[in-house]
């Protein structure tokens, strides 16, 4: 099942280790993750849900570019890591 | 000096000054690092509200149970759900987003309210929570009111509601001041509202448009506690004030050494007096002449007097937000706060002032807590 990592900075705020979870698109994924912990939710998308304007989405390696459906297709073996850009620090 | 604490909501997170001796010392930080945007002290329950705007994950609400030393993060104002398809535009026709970009007033709701909250945002948005913000609901009156529309950002990107006055005769009429749209009030709780202000100007709008009410940037909204018919507005290119209930404003006029600035308070007791912080105007936001002084009227606006006595004599370029500057609820200590982290505080109406032995980081709110 894909594995999800979430960002160091995320972790002060709210614990969250690396999870593996099902999914075949990163929404699919990325939900499946936050039924863990719900908490993280209002960190990574935004009230539309929308992944928040400056977060990113990498799966395996390729930052996503759907950030509204977050309709990009994950592998089996798919690693996610869910990151704060750069912008908007 | 009757305040035993002075809250400081900075750009790098919650500072809690108290007094030692004649002077402050800082007690305690909280959110050491994040940009603290408000802070909010119940008197009804004690408890603190501190509000975070997190760079790369949003808004957050913070609260603190009177006798805690921690924070507990609750609820955060959200939009619901934007239909599928509706475009909803500010007043030059930019999107707006149906997601909360910044916490920018945060109020208790009236004594006999005990848990409401009343929340400003940008987008322009109101907020009520009943439960001490365990939940929020977004005002839908307000928000689904066709004039909304019409609002555009003062400086902001976007519109955003910064001042939230509860009336002290009756709970159920809130005033709202919004940047760019005016003062708006209701009557019934948030059942409805109504644009009022006659009588302001917007000298930067073309002549059609300059007395609109509704696009008016009031800068910050202030209230008498006991002459509450009386308000005060800090306005983008002038200082109104009403004498009716908000109904009409008349502009004060020959304000030295500027008209320009963000925050206004107005003496909780006294009808006629108010505090104003002044910079130079909307293109240069800094003090006139590098010299950081207070403005006073004690005649309602006829007049008003410059105080120095304790500020900078060196050159300073302090600006105060809107948020920066507070009054005790007797009405004898004042303090403000600004951009460059410098805090100063007066127990005699601002006759005198002393600085805080500290530079704090850029501070967004001050409150004062007795």
């Amino acid at each position: 099942m894909p594995r999800v990592v979430f960002a160091a900075a995320l972790q002060r705020h709210v614990p969250a280790p690396p999870v593996t979870v099902d999914g075949a698109c990163v929404r699919d994924v990325l939900e499946a993750a936050l039924v863990l912990t719900p908490r993280l939710r209002g960190y990574i998308l935004d009230d539309q849900s929308h992944l928040r304007k400056h977060m990113s989405v990498y799966v395996d390696g390729v930052a996503i570019r759907d950030r509204t459906e977050l309709s990009e297709a994950v592998a089996h073996s798919s690693e996610i890591y869910v990151l704060q850009a750069l912008s908007g620090g | 000096m009757m305040a035993l604490q002075i809250l400081a909501a900075t750009r790098k997170g919650l500072f809690t000054l108290e007094a030692d001796g004649p002077s402050w010392r800082i007690a305690r930080v909280d959110f050491l690092g994040d940009n603290c945007s408000m802070v909010l002290v119940d008197k009804r329950s004690g408890a603190t509200y501190a509000a975070l705007e997190h760079g790369h994950f949003g808004v957050k609400l913070h609260r603190r149970e009177a006798g805690q030393t921690a924070f507990e993060e609750i609820a955060a104002p959200a939009f619901p759900p934007k239909p599928e398809g509706l475009i909803d535009t500010d007043g030059f026709g930019k999107p707006i987003p149906w997601t909360t970009l910044k916490i920018w007033a945060l109020e208790t709701g009236g004594v006999n309210e005990p848990g409401l909250l009343w929340c400003g945002t940008i987008p322009g948005a109101l907020f009520r929570s009943r439960n001490h913000g365990a939940s929020w609901e977004l005002v839908r009156p307000l928000w689904d009111e066709p004039k909304r529309q019409k609002w555009f950002g003062g400086g902001a990107d976007l519109p955003g509601i910064h001042s939230i006055l509860v009336d002290p005769r009756d709970d159920k009429v809130v005033r709202l001041g919004i940047s760019c749209g005016g003062v708006w009030v209701t009557r019934d709780g948030g059942e409805s509202f109504a644009n009022e202000g006659n009588g302001m100007w917007a000298d930067h709008m073309p002549p059609e448009a300059m007395y609109d009410p509704n696009i008016q940037d009031v800068h910050c909204l202030a209230q008498c506690r006991d002459h509450p018919t009386q308000l005060w507005v800090q306005h983008h290119n002038a200082i109104f004030r009403s004498i009716d209930d908000g109904q009409t404003w008349t502009e004060c006029k020959d304000v030295k050494p500027s008209v320009f600035g963000f925050a206004v308070v107005a003496h909780p007791r006294q009808a006629g007096v108010a505090w104003f912080v002044p910079a130079i105007k909307d293109e240069q936001r800094i003090p006139v002449d590098g010299r950081l002084v207070v403005t006073r009227t004690r005649d309602g606006g006829a007049s008003f007097e410059t105080l120095s006595n304790g500020l900078p004599e060196r050159p300073a370029y302090d600006l105060v937000y809107r948020h920066g500057l507070a009054i005790s609820d007797g009405g004898d200590d004042l303090a403000f706060a600004s951009t460059c982290g410098g805090l100063w505080i007066s127990s005699d109406q601002g006759d005198h002032w002393a600085e805080a032995p500290m530079r704090l980081p850029p501070v967004h709110a001050i409150r004062l807590v007795s």
